[in-house]
């Protein structure tokens, strides 16, 4: 009864995953560049950030998808499904990654980085050595969850035609009849990415935590 | 320190006040950001104007009465999914989040493993389950209630835990405070911690709203016709995908950013008088 089909579940998973490690990436140099325009002096920069980050964080995720994937081709660029789909993710959630790296630098003591330049460090020193150890350690939580987010963003790949775990759940489902089996299946799946990353967040942390 | 004058605002901690120099170093800077972001949106322009999708006729659907009805029509629903599903994410959520530091482990295990089940499922697997598998099992639902369970179960977990911690956040020395003048526990909840948490989690309900609403866009999978299917059938109906989609994401971005300042003025008077 599982056989072919549990295969086809598999195969589904391993598309999440790869969907998600494709987004992920994405989200995370588009939300460092949204980021340093938005704390960057130079006006225009900033507009332009906080822009982009009002527009992406009030739009439904599916909106971004479909846009993406009925306007691209319309406006001339072809790209495989997939890739209109782990680009829409990607600028969905790097909006999420550009908040969080704003408030992890924001959450730094300003005493702390008036301290350092009263004892003198020069700015490259302030930055490496106070502002960014402290605003990473703070950024490690959230970055899981938009992490654990963007997989389960990926789920929506089912509304679009893209065989991931949710969708194959659905086949599985209208295949076999065995409702309460394929969706445990898929929960576990889901449970497992989000355990996953829940333990690298705890490791991550326990290495940047700083004895005081 | 001349390059970090470079970079600096003037009202940051970071840097130094700008001097004449680094001013008109930074004014420059903006000028040539502004060129090439708007080269960036030229050149976008420029690639939808030569496959026709500048053309009036196409963007004409956006201010064709009829058509903006018809959107108008799906916002209204898309409102009705993100009212009903708000106010019962919100009920379910708090009994969710008082189960949850309930004493008795009878029902704290319950409410934490339904909590950190339902967050850590995607939307659409839920509704999956709800629109293929329950009818299978004998509960079939109609559309609009299907996705209102689908986002209900969903969001109910995630506000569990934003109102977790802001009971959390209300300080021990509270409710042990209550506890010292003899209240029993349900007094100290109901009395000490629950009205000062609730303060605390008005603009988290418009968060809630802004949350539902965008998550009521999955009525284009159930068929629903709320926003989202509306401009589906919009695009389809005119061939018009780029236009259609856009007149929809300003459907949503406009009503978003209206609730959004609203919960940012109730952050900071909440914060004015905490």
């Amino acid at each position: 009864m599982f056989g072919s089909y549990g295969e086809d579940l598999l195969a589904g998973f391993g598309e999440t995953v790869l969907v998600t490690v494709t987004a992920f990436p994405i989200a995370f140099v588009i939300g460092i560049v949204l980021a340093v325009f938005r704390i960057s002096p130079v006006r225009p920069l900033r507009i332009a950030g906080r822009l982009y980050v009002d527009v992406v964080r009030n739009s439904p995720l599916l909106l971004i998808v479909v846009l993406l994937i009925f306007g691209l081709p319309d406006a001339g660029l072809l790209l495989p499904l997939f890739w209109c789909f782990v680009l829409g993710l990607g600028g969905y959630f790097g909006a999420y990654v550009c908040e969080t790296v704003c408030s992890g630098i924001r959450i730094v003591d300003r005493g702390q980085i008036e301290a350092a330049r009263a004892i003198g460090l020069p700015f490259r020193r302030v930055l490496t050595d106070v502002l960014l150890p402290q605003a990473l350690r703070a950024m490690v939580q959230p970055l899981g969850t938009i992490l654990i987010n963007t997989a389960l963003g990926s789920a929506l790949g089912a509304a679009v035609g893209i065989s991931e775990l949710t969708l194959e759940t659905r086949s599985f489902n209208l295949d076999t009849a065995q409702p309460v089996l394929a969706f445990l299946t898929a929960a576990c799946g889901y449970l497992a990415i989000n355990l996953l990353v829940s333990l690298g967040v705890r490791l991550l942390e326990r290495k940047a935590r700083v004895l005081r | 320190m001349n390059s970090t004058a470079k970079t600096g605002t003037a009202d940051d901690a970071l840097f130094d006040q700008l001097g004449p120099r680094a001013r008109a170093r930074l004014r420059t800077v903006s000028i040539i950001a502004t060129v090439v972001l708007l080269a960036v949106v030229t050149g976008m322009l420029i690639a939808l104007g030569a496959s026709g999708q500048l053309d009036p006729d196409r963007w004409a659907i956006l201010v064709d009465g009829d058509y903006l009805g018809f959107l108008a029509t799906g916002l209204g629903l898309t409102l009705v999914v993100g009212l009903v599903s708000t106010a019962l994410s919100v009920i379910l959520g708090v009994l969710l989040a008082l189960g949850r530091i309930s004493r008795s482990r009878w029902l704290r295990l319950p409410c934490a493993g339904l909590i950190e089940f339902f967050r850590a499922m995607p939307l659409l697997l839920i509704l999956f389950f709800i629109m293929f598998a329950m009818p299978m099992l004998g509960l079939r639902l109609p559309t609009f209630w299907q996705l209102v369970l689908a986002i209900v179960a969903h969001a109910s977990a995630i506000f569990a835990e934003i109102v977790r911690a802001g009971i959390l956040s209300i300080g021990s020395g509270q409710s042990e405070a209550g506890k010292a003048i003899g209240l029993r526990h349900r007094e100290v909840m109901g009395l000490i911690v629950l009205p000062q948490a609730t303060r605390a989690l008005t603009p988290a309900l418009i968060t809630q709203m802004v949350r539902t609403i965008k998550e009521s866009s999955l009525g284009y999978v159930v068929g629903l016709s709320e926003l989202l299917n509306n401009g589906k059938i919009l695009s389809e109906f005119t061939g018009n995908f780029i236009q259609s989609f856009i007149g929809v994401g300003l459907f949503y971005i406009i009503v978003n950013i209206v609730l959004s300042r609203v919960a940012e003025r109730l952050t900071s008077r909440v914060g004015k008088h905490a």
